[in-house]
């Protein structure tokens, strides 16, 4: 069982979690002539790293979303921050 | 006493016998005995037999280093399979059955099988019994295979218990390292936890005679005594069982037998292993004879249970640990003679009942074998946590290298494996000091399985490997180290590799001529002991399971006669009344169509999104144009995925201006919530949208039919309720009985339809009104499995019934958003692709029998003429009490294209034809809806 | 040197106490440069390279792995065994892997012990069962066998499961493949291994591969620890790594990987006599001929490359056996591991080019790639020798991503795997 530090409620269980997807999707223009190629990558395609990664996760009893910093080997937790003013 | 039990010796209480049998054979034996104890004390060594070879076996360990005696224990009716007889102590009454052997472990039929392990070596199975057919052969081998039977009874009171714990210090394992270990943390000011699987803590330290000058049994007291008065807590019979991601340990605290054990999942701050070592076999001919045992086990034997193993021992041991035991046997009334074992190789005699020992043809009389061949540190929850394990020459044995966060190992299991060095290092490490192993007084020859030797050895007792196996797994190419375990099958035995892991992959390492550390070990994994599948069942049972959601006016409806069942997690009104159910549901359709029905809807979806973007934000989220909806408007639309596909439908209403609710389908609340929020936060400005979830507070009755509106008219509201001022597809807000009253113009039957949704608390109130202005007219309330039937009569949809996860809104007949929607929605794009552009796409259609033929089967597929090409499905079928004929719903490919044309209806084998039509099959102008 | 494995060989080698048996393969050397390299010893990879062999000729082929042959999720699968899809492509691809898993212990000359006990999917509503007549009828007229079975008959063939009137799901019937199963998951591999390196297929264990080589856009060879090798042709078959080796590459899949955990009891005589899926309790269980059960259900919850599992999902899936088979809550638990899974978008395998010439890719198979490894191999072969898609592996290519193609069979099975 995992400790995930939700940045609103503190360390909680992971089941009070949901795996939203990879931080850094960013929705293109559906109004601009998108491609089959570029909405495939935007709807489908991972980094799927594997070690470091930064993923948008959802901590169900606040309904904050949020990104999760953590190793996706060890499982060690790096840290969390709300999902507000993050970069990419 | 019997003449193994020895006056004065163990931990057991010699004036309190327990009556207890043994295939059949009654025996005593002692509280605070195992049963295995109890067993040699009756001068019972045959406990079980090897699982391919049925071998006789007794013990060769005295805890869970015992891979031979496996017993099927009955106690009061209970009966638990495969216990190991070393770790299941005794209780009165207890009977106990050897596993895989008929009719006992001491005379076994299947004994000859023995005779033929030249053609059942390892791996024998994969080079035959494949002509004709392996079909042929399995089922023997499947009854020949397996250890205990387990019982079909049911053990109603078998539940575990659970709990979340939390510590500063775990301290695993309770002999001297750990206890020193604890308590210098608990006097240190940490909280500390130990967990000691046997009943009490002490380990190695009851073999002694005294320990820092004291009584063992003194000292053992003084420390638990010095930890609980510090603070610190002490489970005994807990065995730490796997460690998971962030040190979340799991411990399985077994109770008396037959109880199921209590699960702690423990989060430890930091975790201290003081898990011990195991003596290792030393492989040698006939070394699986019962009455070869390991020397610690004979030691354990005597100091736990008073139980003096032989008389004569032969004991073959190459270190300082094992010779460390031998004077206790002797004092006890043994015969101790040690044999060499680099002096030749040495075979067991005797079978049942050992007569002594071979070497190079000198003969060694004796009853009883004792071997020893070096320590082996458990690290087992170690390498759980990801530690890594380091080779140590001097001690021939795996050793904690390092670390992983959070966990040190101390004693036996750092290889400590002097009671001198090892408190030292326990005292050092708990106050956070660094580990020093030292080797300073223990002292090996390296002994490990010698290839080409003579004689049948064996590396794994239960599962019968033996030398030979590894040298034909070698001969064959299975060289690394899990090839060996999984072609010879070694290691793979209750006991998970305790006993045979070393001289496994020692013995590949000599066939090879690689060094042992070059060949490796196989991964350990958990359970550290095998373990009840209920300690991880819990509560987590029975209608716990999955709760069910319940409605505000449940008792309303009890007490209405509603047949309650299941529907998307809710307990909710199938229908009402006893009899034939057929011709009641058909009943509540007909008074529904003819006067009027009062559905309970409450599990509807009330979702409301709010603030100055809200506009923006729902026109996003919808397939269907809202921001042209005005307000106290309501429009019938669809939530897509990102891929397009319709994830749910449902009603919105806009309130006012900046304020809307989403009616979604009942069991699509919480996806639904969360959809909407992940959205709103991720590429909206949440300071803008606001998102509730008001479902549950709001209870939702609809009444429905031509005499809806009088029966809602009779609650006195003040409003206008003529289909002129309150039309179809509208929303009103108004005061009923002194509080908020919401009515919705919206219909799931085609029939006019109002839906008043109320507080939760107040929803009796409103019930009771309606059924009361109702009844007179021959009103009544109506079920959900009525309303299925007259939504499908009218050609409306079910999510997950009527469409699939590729169903789009144009499959539907919803297609103008599509082409016509000029903002940005979720999904939009994806309805663009390859297939959603194909004109091969499943649509939802109607589907017309021949007149007085019977209903269609709901999953009935339609399929092409000739080639029976799979075209759809029947997703909704019934027979319509309204229009007197069957009805049904299907999704065809291309279907809207085919109005009208007969196609082949499949089933199970069987073909039937059927007409596609509309999928609206009453009322389909309209008229009503809107009357 | 007794190659042949048969009765009569066992029997004569019995008698000399094994010494004349071969080994089951080599271990051969790397050569510089092979007409075909495949990255990944698992099972689809040896298969791969056996079918290269057998149907394509091809026999100047390597199979590289980084650890030992198997050792992937090859060898941490539940080994079920099964063809029950709803749509006609799933339906060719495990279909023709059954097929192939029929005659393979004979093909192979090795007992691979495919046992077609039967495979229950129970249904636990009528809503449930009407989805189970729409499944049943789907298998049939795509040419698999299945049959619908109500209460009753379910009990009659697995009288283990519970049918308490009590029960939070109370079983109402199910689908019945009768020639779905179990087989010896590492003898698969090892039976590919051996028939492929009889072949003159090389199977280089322990040897990772580092990099891909790239000239002039195509893919023409691998960096590994044991050197360079070069390759008319590269196939990729690394399940659980397929995002990492693509991505030396530069190209991005639509992949993430997480844990899925499997779990053995001790070994108890006969129980149980199919595998039985029981959707709402998430979980599925078979016993194998040694008699342990073997215990499987959903994924972690946790996007990860760590093969270890953690208590959530372990306490899922075992109090989901208990609910299913009360009587089976007192039996202990051996031993759980776990694999790391490639999940895709639509739970359907990855078969086809990988946009980089020169490099093909059999990924993607999720929880279920045990029972496609014969059609993997065979379909994969193609592949690599003839460049285009044999027409079963053709609606598994990357491409129907971008069309919008998805074959995504979640809608009509409980837990995919």
């Amino acid at each position: 069982m995992q400790i995930f530090p939700c940045p609103f409620c503190g360390p909680r269980d992971e089941r009070e979690f949901h795996f939203a997807g990879e931080l850094g999707k960013t929705r293109p223009d559906t109004r601009d002539g998108v491609s089959d190629a570029d909405w495939a990558r935007y709807l489908h395609e991972q980094r799927n790293e594997k070690g470091h990664v930064r993923e948008v996760w959802m901590h169900m009893p606040c309904s904050e979303l949020f990104v999760l910093e953590r190793d996706s080997v060890s499982m060690a937790v790096i840290g969390s921050s709300p999902l507000r003013g993050a970069a990419e | 006493m019997s003449a193994h039990r020895v006056a004065g010796r163990g931990r057991i209480d010699a004036d309190a016998p327990l009556n207890f049998s043994f295939d059949g054979r009654a025996f005593q034996g002692r509280r605070g005995d195992t049963i295995a104890s109890a067993l040699l004390a009756n001068g019972v060594r045959v406990m079980g037999r090897s699982f391919k070879y049925h071998r006789p076996r007794g013990p060769w360990g005295a805890w869970v280093d015992d891979p031979n005696a496996i017993m099927n224990v009955a106690l009061n009716g209970v009966e638990l399979p495969n216990c190991p007889a070393t770790t299941t102590y005794l209780e009165e009454g207890m009977a106990a059955r050897s596993v895989n052997a008929f009719p006992s472990a001491r005379f076994d039929l299947k004994g000859g099988l023995d005779l033929f392990h030249r053609w059942l070596g390892a791996g024998f199975y994969y080079k035959t019994f494949m002509w004709p057919d392996w079909h042929l052969f399995e089922p023997m081998i499947r009854r020949m295979a397996g250890l205990g039977a387990v019982s079909d009874a049911v053990l109603e009171g078998y539940v575990a218990d659970q709990l979340h714990d939390r510590c500063e210090v775990l301290v695993v394992g309770g002999g001297a390292a750990g206890l020193v270990a604890a308590r210098s943390a608990a006097e240190a000011g940490q909280d500390v936890c130990l967990v000691e699987d046997h009943a009490e803590c002490g380990g190695g330290v009851w073999q002694r005679a005294e320990i820092e000058g004291t009584a063992p049994a003194d000292w053992v007291a003084a420390q638990v005594a010095a930890i609980v008065a510090a603070g610190g807590r002490v489970l005994t019979r807990a065995t730490a069982f796997g460690v998971f991601d962030h040190r979340m340990v799991g411990i399985v605290e077994n109770r008396a037998f037959g109880q199921a054990p209590r699960l702690r999942r423990m989060r430890a701050g930091r975790i201290v292993l003081a898990s011990g070592a195991l003596d290792r076999p030393v492989t040698f001919a006939n070394n699986d004879r019962p009455g070869v045992m390991s020397v610690d086990g004979a030691g354990e034997m005597l100091a736990r249970y008073g139980v003096l193993v032989g008389r004569r021992i032969a004991v073959v041991a190459n270190n300082s640990a094992a010779r460390a035991v031998l004077p206790a046997l002797v004092q006890a009334g043994a015969e101790v003679v040690e044999v060499d074992p680099a002096a030749g190789p040495i075979r067991v005699l005797g079978a049942k009942r050992i007569r002594g020992l071979d070497q190079g043809g000198r003969r060694v009389e004796a009853d009883t074998v004792l071997a020893s061949g070096g320590l082996t540190p458990l690290v087992h929850l170690w390498r759980h946590a990801g530690g890594k394990l380091d080779w140590c020459d001097a001690r021939q044995a795996f050793i904690p290298g390092r670390a992983p966060e959070g966990m040190v190992a101390v004693g036996a299991a750092a290889g400590a494996f002097d009671l001198e060095s090892a408190l030292e290092e326990a005292r050092g490490v708990a106050r956070g000091g660094a580990v020093e192993a030292s080797v300073s007084h223990y002292h090996l020859t390296p002994l490990w399985p010698a290839p080409g030797a003579k004689g049948r050895q064996w590396i794994d007792f239960q599962h019968d490997v033996t030398l030979k196996d590894v040298e034909l797994a070698a001969r064959e190419n299975y060289v690394s180290v899990e090839h060996l375990k999984r072609y010879t099958t070694l290691g793979m035995a209750s006991d998970q590799g305790k006993t045979a892991n070393m001289a496994g992959l020692a013995a590949m390492a000599a066939i090879q001529g690689r060094p042992i550390p070059e060949v490796g070990t196989t991964t350990f994994r958990p359970p550290f002991v095998p373990i009840p599948i209920e300690t991880y069942h819990g509560a987590h049972r029975g209608q716990l399971w999955h709760p069910l959601k319940r409605l505000a006016l449940e008792e309303a409806h009890r007490a209405a006669g509603a047949a309650l069942g299941e529907y998307g997690g809710w307990l909710r009104p199938g229908w009402y009344g006893q009899g034939d159910v057929a011709q009641i549901i058909a009943e509540e359709v007909r008074m529904a169509r003819g006067t009027a029905g009062i559905f309970d809807a409450s599990p509807l979806g009330k979702i409301e999104v709010m603030g100055p973007d809200a506009e923006a934000f729902v026109d996003f989220v919808y397939y269907n144009t809202i921001r042209t909806l005005k307000p106290g408007h309501i429009r019938y639309g669809f939530l897509l995925s990102e891929g397009g596909a319709v994830m749910d439908d449902g009603v919105i209403a806009r309130v006012d201006q900046d304020r809307f609710v989403i009616s979604c389908s009942s069991s699509h609340v919480d996806g639904v919530r969360t959809h909407l929020e992940a959205w709103r936060q991720d590429g909206n400005d949440p300071d803008r949208i606001f998102i509730h979830d008001t479902t549950q507070h709001w209870a939702t009755v609809t009444m429905t039919g031509p005499k809806a509106r009088e029966i809602v008219g009779a609650l006195g509201l003040e409003v206008d309720l003529s289909a002129e001022a309150f039309p179809h597809m509208r929303l009103r807000e108004v005061v009923w009985q002194g509080g908020p009253l919401r009515i919705a113009r919206v219909s799931f039957t085609g029939d006019v339809s109002f839906e008043l949704s109320i507080r939760a608390s107040r929803a009796e109130e409103l019930w009771q009104a309606l059924i009361a202005a109702g009844a007179p007219l021959g009103a009544g309330p109506l079920g959900l499995e009525a309303l299925s039937i007259m939504r499908a009569e009218k050609g409306y949809l079910i999510i997950g019934k009527d469409t699939d996860g590729e169903t789009m809104p144009h499959d539907l007949g919803f297609g103008i958003p599509r082409q016509k929607k000029t903002v940005a929605f979720i999904g939009d794009r994806s309805l663009h692709n390859a297939k959603a552009n194909s004109t091969a796409r499943k649509q939802l259609v109607g589907l017309r029998v021949a007149e007085g033929a019977v209903m269609l089967p709901t999953g009935a597929h339609v399929v092409e003429a000739g080639t029976q090409r799979s075209l759809g499905y029947v997703t909704s079928s019934y027979d319509s009490p309204t229009l007197d004929r069957p009805i049904a719903l299907a999704l065809i490919e291309d279907g809207v294209a085919q109005m009208g044309r007969e196609v082949t209806i499949w089933h199970l084998g069987e073909t039937r034809r059927a007409t596609i039509c509309g999928p609206c099959a009453f009322d389909p102008e309209g008229e009503r809806l809107h009357a | 040197m007794t190659k042949t494995y048969s009765a009569f060989n066992l029997l004569r080698e019995g008698l000399r106490a094994n010494k004349g048996w071969g080994r089951a393969w080599r271990t051969p050397e790397p050569k510089p440069s092979y007409d075909v390299v495949i990255i990944g010893g698992g099972g689809h990879g040896l298969a791969t390279a056996y079918y290269l062999a057998k149907n394509h000729g091809l026999r100047n082929v390597a199979v590289l792995e980084k650890g030992w042959l198997g050792g992937g999720n090859t060898g941490r699968n539940t080994t079920v065994i099964r063809s029950n899809y709803f749509y006609p492509e799933s339906a060719a691809l495990y279909d023709l892997s059954v097929k192939l898993y029929e005659g393979l212990s004979k093909d192979l000359n090795y007992n691979v012990m495919f046992s077609q006990r039967g495979m229950i999917v129970t249904a636990h509503s009528e809503p449930e069962m009407e989805m189970a007549a729409r499944q049943v009828n789907a298998m049939r007229l795509n040419g698999v066998d299945a049959e619908l079975l109500d209460a009753a008959e379910v009990r009659r063939l697995e009288p283990a499961l519970s049918f308490r009137a009590d029960m939070r799901h109370p079983i109402h019937g199910g689908v019945l493949q009768k020639r779905a199963g179990t087989g010896r998951h590492d003898a698969v591999a090892w039976g590919y291994a051996r028939a492929a390196d009889a072949a003159g297929v090389d199977i280089i264990q322990n040897c990772e591969v580092l990099d891909l080589i790239l000239e002039a856009g195509r893919c023409v060879g691998v960096n590994t620890t044991r050197g360079e090798i070069r390759a008319g042709v590269v196939g990729a078959a690394v399940a659980g790594h397929s995002s990492v080796l693509a991505g030396m590459v530069g190209v991005g899949l639509p992949i993430t990987s997480y844990a899925l955990q499997a779990f053995v009891s001790e070994p108890l005589k006969p129980v149980l006599n199919r595998v039985v899926l029981c959707p709402p309790y998430g979980t599925y269980v078979s016993q194998s001929d040694k008699g342990g059960l073997v215990i499987g259900g959903g994924l972690d919850r946790v996007p990860s490359y760590g093969q270890r599992g953690n208590m959530p999902m372990q306490e899922e899936v075992l109090s989901g056996l208990s609910e299913m088979m009360p009587m089976l809550n007192k039996v202990k638990l051996l031993r759980h591991w776990a694999g790391i899974v490639d999940v895709t978008p639509d739970s359907s395998p990855i078969l086809g080019p990988s946009g980089v010439e020169g490099l093909f890719l059999n990924c993607g198979w999720g929880t279920g790639g045990f029972k496609a490894i014969p059609a993997g191999g065979y379909l994969f072969a193609h592949l690599l020798a003839e460049g285009t898609h044999h027409e079963i592996s053709r609606p598994f290519d990357l491409s129907r991503f971008d069309t919008g193609y998805l074959v995504d069979e979640g809608a009509a099975s409980g837990i995919a795997h």
